[in-house]
């Protein structure tokens, strides 16, 4: 409120309320940093004891021998799990980011009407499917496959994992990289078009690299999404400790270690605290993911603000 | 004078194959969910009666319904909505009507952000160092729904962000020039205009809400408990976790079972989800401006 509307002039019941809302909801946005500060915060007390006494940069990220139960020589070698949460996001990721750009593609710049609205409402519900289902799916039905198909005596392996996790993973990437698309101005497609550009020249040598930025922060969600992917993984990755040679080889992931063994630890043991550990390493890890992908996304919405048309009006008064 | 050239006809024939590829590329993402929705529907459809719905569990698991794990997850979303709903429309009050963009709204964004974005196992080591053990809640669905709560804030603050954007400056204005307050306004014009929406977000919560699992692993939800829970202090079965249990942990379970289970669970999720977006569709058709 401006100054001329002097402090004297209203302050009855109405103005009082006003403000006591106006610290409720700022309350309420802070709530999100809190909540954010809170999860560093508490995961690091719990593991803080392993960090400090026990933890060995060299062994952690070094060794692959993850051991936390044996009697006389427990070991805490993550890197057999960061190769196995690494290997099937990978192989997640090659699955599922060409054929989610190219859905977007299809769905932003070549589907109209109802066809692309049908599409995106599917999109929407294939992202809601539970992530236990999937693991599910993957331990009842393309474990048999992958048995039957390729002939090899486990199916629960990388190749079961990337695929759930790129089927998975593709909804999310496609959505964002389609808001990508879409944060193209019109303009540019316009000019592209009167100079004689045909639908494909114009999505190829104007939209994507125009959302290009976009397009990167889709991949990184996607690939953030991979990365802490709990249950699908546990179920349909087979969970034994191994350096993949090749996608027929059970793995297990960091998140997949947290869920199967934090129940049978005893709180303030070694083995909790490297689980905690191992949590605090997935924190950071997709936090930086997303600030990444985060950055892009801002990228690329000043670029289109400085070149394209100007913005509406914002809704913030 | 306009005659097609061999450079159009060719521009046209990689136009119409490119977009074959794109149509293909989108049918391979969608047709293998419909295919596996398919074998759920086959092979869970005939596990699933009112006995199957409404009995308690036997035989360590392997026989009898799944009555307490559909109670529980109804407790889990129930809780998790109070003690979300709440923070994540006042969130979105904040960032739509009030905020001015400096930093602190750009780090309450890539807070949200990171919200949505930390693994699932993450966010219950969260809840068990804080829930559990700081403020010694104990495994009970009270913490497991907290843990919850926090993890779906996200959902409730994007949807009812948008929601609140999509009433026109106009409106707002309106009402300022008749000497309305700013929470007069909120109270008076946008949230009677945008409350539909609002509860489009808050359906997706409950889908959300209803099949997290790992979150509640360790936090309140119980393998096995054959009996109700009475408050929030108590343990409870989860349907997400007990699709777990039964499809990994317990040997000997008949295999209509766990697709039994995954075919209610799915079909929960996927019926809010539908729900959300047929009142969308309707809103959007409805709307006056």
């Amino acid at each position: 409120m401006p100054d001329v509307a002097h402090a004297a002039d209203r302050r009855d019941a109405a103005w009082w309320i006003d403000r006591a809302v106006q610290i409720l909801v700022l309350a309420g946005g802070l709530s999100a940093i809190v909540f954010i500060a809170g999860i560093f915060v508490f995961i690091t007390r719990e593991g803080a004891g392993f960090v400090f006494d026990r933890f060995d940069f060299r062994e952690f990220f070094g060794s692959p021998r993850w051991t936390p139960t044996s009697s006389h020589n427990p070991t805490y070698g993550a890197l057999a799990l960061i190769a196995g949460t690494a290997s099937v996001t990978g192989l997640a990721m090659l699955v599922s980011v060409p054929f989610s750009l190219g859905a977007a593609i299809y769905i932003g710049e070549f589907a109209t009407g109802r066809v692309r609205e049908t599409l995106k409402v599917l999109v929407e519900l294939l992202a809601a499917i539970p992530s236990v289902v999937w693991g599910f799916i993957g331990l009842s039905i393309m474990n048999p496959l992958i048995i039957q198909v390729f002939d090899v005596p486990v199916g629960l392996n990388v190749l079961n994992a990337g695929v759930i996790l790129g089927l998975m993973a593709a909804p999310i990437m496609t959505t964002i990289a389609e808001d990508a698309l879409k944060a193209v101005p019109d303009t540019y497609r316009e000019a592209a078009e009167a100079m004689g550009a045909t639908r494909w020249q114009v999505t190829f040598k104007v939209v994507l690299p125009a959302a290009r930025n976009g397009l990167v922060a889709a991949t990184l969600l996607g690939v953030g999404r991979g990365f802490g992917e709990t249950m699908a993984v546990l179920m349909a990755s087979g969970h034994s400790i191994n350096l993949p040679t090749s996608p027929f080889d059970s793995v297990r992931a960091l998140t997949a270690t947290i869920a199967a063994e934090l129940g049978e630890t005893a709180a303030g043991s070694d083995h909790y605290g490297a689980l905690f550990t191992l949590g605090i390493f997935l924190f950071l890890v997709t936090f930086a993911i997303n600030f990444a992908a985060d950055v892009f996304v801002r990228g690329g919405q000043r670029k289109h603000r400085r070149r394209g048309r100007r913005p509406a009006a914002s809704a913030n008064p | 004078m306009f005659e097609a050239t061999a450079q159009n006809r060719r521009n046209l024939k990689v136009e119409g194959l490119l977009r074959l590829l794109f149509l293909w590329m989108t049918c391979m993402l969608i047709l293998p969910v419909a295919l596996i929705l398919g074998v759920l529907i086959v092979r869970g459809g005939p596990a699933i009666s009112w006995e199957f719905l409404f009995t308690q569990p036997m035989n360590n698991m392997t026989a009898g319904g799944i009555l307490p794990a559909l109670v529980g997850t109804v407790w889990l979303v129930v809780v998790a909505l109070i003690a979300s709903v709440p923070v994540g429309v006042a969130a979105a009050l904040y960032l739509s009507e009030y905020a001015p963009d400096n930093r602190l709204t750009r780090a309450i964004n890539l807070a949200i952000i990171n919200l949505a974005g930390v693994p699932s196992i993450v966010h219950a080591l969260f809840g068990l160092g804080a829930f559990v053990i700081f403020f010694r809640f104990g495994t009970s669905i009270l913490a497991a729904s907290l843990t919850l709560a926090v993890m779906t804030l996200p959902v409730v603050i994007v949807a009812t962000r948008e929601s609140l954007q999509t009433v026109p400056l106009a409106f707002r204005e309106a009402c300022w020039n008749m000497g309305a307050t700013r929470w007069q306004t909120i109270r008076k014009i946008v949230l009677p205009n945008s409350i539909s929406g609002i509860l489009t977000g808050v359906i997706l919560e409950v889908s959300r809400t209803s099949g997290e699992t790992a979150p509640i692993m360790f936090t309140g939800a119980a393998f096995f408990l054959p009996f109700l829970p009475q408050g929030v202090l108590d343990q409870t079965m989860a349907m997400s976790l007990h699709l777990f249990v039964i499809s990994t942990q317990v040997p000997d379970v008949p295999e209509h079972m766990p697709f039994g289970v995954a075919l209610v669970l799915i079909s929960m999720v996927l019926a809010m989800n539908g729900i959300s977006i047929a009142f969308r569709v309707y809103l959007r058709g409805r709307k006056k401006w």
